[in-house]
């Protein structure tokens, strides 16, 4: 775009020169100066209206691409991960899961207007008040190990749902690992 | 413990209610019962044709369902005795019973019915008790119930509750229903449908509200829902979890369970209206599960800061806790017997829960149920009865067992899994 601008310039530069000394050379052909100077601002104007047709083509590109490849929902990006899985009776956040925690720190503090919400799960053996309480405490160790790679409070909001919305439903260990987890769920999601 | 004449009175007593149980497809199995039964005689009520039959099955399923009174069969006496003058009235002595129930059933002009009934002294032939009650065909199990509830009392000397009500939470694939029933486990009511989870439901002392919490809003927050016009409004909805709630005695306040300060599951007060917010416990762990004692003192809560969850009492009006239960690692879900000497509890031992009731005196704990999974009890409001949440044959039932664990009853129905019993008035 910026070289098609210059060379513009200098064709007009030469047509004004060629002009200048009209007395003492009346031999100047100015039909061959004005076709000149016509092709040139013709093929200046294509090019800016190619050049123009093509950054909007890129824009529209660029806006459908982002549309469609949401960086939370995009399965080859680590934010597409969302699930924090605890060991039974306990409630930190297990290092196999850091990058996971460290992918959604780094987008909450660059996407401030970005809210989540932490939901804790158990299993379903005792009380459904007290595994709400341990729900909680795992939707917490989400929300604390967020909070120390500086997302701040007012972005999150860790909840439990307890043994009341179970991934999996068997009676065995597998299904009560699945269910011993904390899900990171954006809002609007 | 218990004579096996008695079962088979029991177990006959079932089969005589079915026609009837069936329209509400709940059945009540009865398990065990008291050392030593009144023998008591129940005289089909005369009158108006299927009228009686309702009324005298009612009191008569009541009564069998304590554990604590036989009843004699004079169901083959036709017509049946109606008055103590009647010559027949020595036949029920004869087989045994101390007391009879004599009652008659009358449609009035008006389209009323008119059920009268009196309690015999057997032996005396003196009258124990007499009522009258004028009602509609709608409201006919009622006064069975009610009158279930004057000869509980005159013969066991404790109240009845047989026209009390249990709010449990009923779930059918994934559907949520809050249902409030008759203390018979029949005439269940839904009184609030949800496609998302429901716990907790709590009477309030009066019996006019519930409070519950309901995952609706993709999280948990505590409602009350007032019983006599169906409105309902947020009691909490605070940033975090809203859990647990517990009625004082007086039903002014409630305690409950917030997770709003960013340090875990801890019990806060706050007036019934929603205002007078106050913290009550400050640890970091994990406080739930808050039953305030009757005479609103204290509070037994459920707390991890031993290191297990453990059942813990403080003042009500905030202060130091003092650790309640020593067995095991797993004991949960308080719940007070009415007159405060005592409190319900899950006690988790060799991988089974199981309902048990420890005394506060002494410390002294009984285990009353044989169940595996048994979740959230309630006592009943006389005290002589505990309701509870178990699993058979992987679905969830309400069972009921009796404070001394000789009695267990169990309220079934066929539609979906029930759990988490509120027992009210």
């Amino acid at each position: 775009m910026k070289k098609s601008v210059l060379s513009l310039i200098v064709v007009a530069m030469l047509a004004g020169c060629s002009t200048t000394p009209t007395q003492q050379a009346p031999i100047v052909d100015n039909s061959a100066a004005d076709a000149a100077r016509a092709a040139a601002t013709k093929m200046a104007a294509d090019k800016a209206a190619a050049d123009k047709a093509a950054a909007e083509a890129a824009a529209l590109e660029q806006a459908r691409l982002a549309s469609q490849v949401n960086p939370l929902t995009d399965p080859n990006n680590m934010l597409s991960k969302r699930s924090v899985y605890f060991d039974f009776d306990k409630y930190v956040v297990k290092s196999e899961f850091t990058p996971l925690v460290e992918a959604h720190a780094a987008y909450l503090t660059s996407h401030k207007d970005a809210k989540v919400i932490l939901q804790g799960n158990t299993d379903d053996r005792g009380s459904r008040e007290y595994n709400l309480a341990l729900g909680q405490r795992r939707a917490d160790a989400v929300r604390k190990a967020l909070n120390l790679l500086s997302v701040p409070e007012a972005q999150m909001e860790a909840v439990s749902f307890g043994e009341e919305k179970p991934k999996a439903t068997g009676n065995d260990e597998a299904a009560f690992a699945q269910n011993r987890r904390a899900d990171i769920v954006y809002q609007g999601e | 413990m218990f004579s096996m004449s008695s079962i088979k009175r029991a177990v006959s007593l079932l089969l005589l209610c079915l026609p009837l149980v069936t329209q509400a497809a709940m059945t009540i199995e009865i398990i065990g019962g008291a050392a030593s039964k009144i023998p008591v005689a129940i005289s089909p009520f005369a009158g108006a044709g299927l009228a009686y039959q309702t009324i005298t099955d009612v009191v008569a399923a009541d009564l069998a369902r304590t554990g604590e009174l036989n009843l004699i069969n004079v169901a083959d006496l036709t017509p049946p005795i109606t008055d103590p003058g009647d010559p027949r009235f020595g036949v029920a002595q004869q087989r045994g019973a101390e007391a009879i129930v004599l009652g008659q059933v009358n449609v009035l002009p008006n389209g009323q019915i008119e059920v009268k009934f009196r309690l015999m002294d057997a032996v005396k032939k003196t009258q124990l008790a007499g009522y009258s009650y004028t009602t509609d065909v709608k409201q006919l199990r009622l006064v069975g119930h009610k009158i279930a509830d004057v000869v509980y009392e005159k013969l066991i000397g404790v109240p009845g509750v047989f026209s009390t009500h249990i709010a449990y939470v009923l779930k059918q694939g994934k559907r949520y229903e809050l249902q409030v029933v008759d203390a018979d486990g029949q005439n269940g009511q839904s009184v609030l449908k949800s496609t998302e989870p429901l716990i907790s439901p709590a009477w309030s002392p009066d019996g006019s509200k519930l409070a519950y919490v309901s995952f609706e809003d993709k999280k948990p927050v505590v409602y009350v829902q007032n019983m006599l016009n169906g409105s309902r409004r947020i009691l909490a909805n605070f940033k975090g979890s809203n859990s647990a709630p517990a009625w004082s005695p007086d039903g002014t306040q409630l305690a409950l369970v917030l997770t709003r300060d960013n340090s875990g599951s801890q019990l806060y007060v706050m007036n019934a209206d929603g205002g007078g917010l106050k913290r009550l416990t400050f640890g970091g762990g994990i406080d739930t599960e808050p039953a305030w004692s009757p005479d609103g003192k204290s509070i037994l809560f459920t707390s991890d800061r031993g290191g297990s969850p453990q059942v813990y009492q403080m003042p009500a009006a905030g202060g130091s806790a003092q650790r309640m239960t020593f067995d095991g690692s797993y004991n949960v879900s308080p719940s007070w017997s009415p007159d405060g000497k005592r409190f319900a509890f899950v006690q988790r031992s060799e991988g089974r829960f199981r309902i048990a009731v420890q005394d506060i005196a002494t410390g002294q704990v009984q285990v009353l149920t044989n169940t595996n999974l048994d979740e959230s009890p309630s006592f009943a409001a006389n005290g002589k009865m505990i309701v509870y949440a178990t699993e058979i044959n992987g679905r969830g039932v309400l069972a009921a067992v009796s404070s001394d664990g000789r009695t267990q009853v169990r309220l079934s129905d066929r539609a979906g899994d029930m759990r988490e019993p509120s027992w009210g008035r």
